[in-house]
């Protein structure tokens, strides 16, 4: 993977979920401007989803596994827009903290997918 | 702010009787997963309840994802380690549908099934504290799942206590 991107992905998606945990600490549902974040962070992970799926049509393989390499990628190009679809219909402060929270798991993910692909070799 | 909970206004009360209300409270606006639950139905999916939603989804999605992985490909190496994670998987599905669902019935469900998520958690955590030979790859719940931010053991806490406090409210 490239390392710098993983970098920014987890960066971004953690900056996300400062914002939107002030917006829940705040009592504050989410805006247009977080679910404009939202979006930035999810073209990161798609980007990400791009590079690692065309690493592995390159040949490459993932130090840990195949299958827990594709599954933590897909998850993490869906679990943003699936905390963002959520807090639509939460016009609450608790919408807000699902986003931060959702943010959280992608940087968790993010971290992960470096672990398995193995320390970023070729990045 | 438009919480629409128990507002009986939206059931049709001049219709006819009233002695089949439950078949004919329209749900056409309910399909979405985040729109409130039918007339009456105990909401469990709103407020707090969102961020258990969202949480529960993510840890239904991968232990169920990881524990089929790892069942095709190498069952043999740690049987017992990934039928307990496909128990896991189980029980968290169970709990998200309940959630999602609402309803007096879905929180009684909710509550048995955290209840045996946090004996689980327990229970594998200090197996495999116990006894580390019997699990050569690690469970959701291994260690009290400290591989997952202590979430397996905070998650069972936190819902248990929103799901009784729901019924006050």
């Amino acid at each position: 993977m490239i390392t710098a991107l993983t970098v920014a992905v987890s960066a971004a998606a953690l900056a996300l979920a400062a914002w939107c945990g002030l917006a829940a600490a705040r009592s504050v549902p989410t805006k247009d401007w977080h679910f404009a974040g939202m979006a930035v962070v999810t073209l990161l992970a798609l980007a990400q989803l791009a590079v690692g799926a065309v690493r592995l049509a390159g040949g490459e393989r993932p130090d840990g596994g195949m299958g827990i390499f594709l599954a933590y990628l897909l998850g993490a190009a869906v679990t943003v827009p699936a905390a963002g679809f959520l807090s639509l219909a939460e016009r609450t402060r608790w919408g807000s903290a699902t986003v931060a929270a959702g943010a959280v798991v992608l940087a968790v993910l993010e971290v992960r997918l470096y672990d398995i692909w193995g320390g970023g070799t070729g990045g | 702010m438009a919480d629409p909970t128990g507002s009986p206004g939206t059931t049709p009360r001049a219709a006819g009787g009233g002695g089949a209300e439950s078949g004919t409270v329209p749900r056409g606006t309910t399909t979405r997963p985040g729109a409130a639950p039918p007339a009456g139905r105990l909401p469990l999916s709103s407020g707090p309840g969102r961020l258990l939603v969202l949480l529960y989804g993510v840890f239904t999605v991968g232990a169920a994802s990881r524990s089929i992985a790892q069942m095709i490909m190498k069952f043999g190496e740690a049987p017992l380690a990934y039928v307990l994670s496909a128990v896991a998987a189980c029980v968290y599905a169970v709990i998200l549908l309940s959630l999602v669902r609402g309803g007096e019935g879905a929180r009684r469900v909710g509550l048995v099934c955290c209840g045996v998520e946090l004996a689980g958690v327990l229970g594998v955590g200090t197996w495999t504290l116990v006894e580390p030979s019997a699990f050569p790859d690690a469970t959701v719940w291994s260690d009290y799942g400290m591989g997952y931010l202590f979430l397996p053991l905070v998650l069972p806490v936190v819902a248990l206590f929103w799901l009784r406090r729901a019924r006050s409210s």
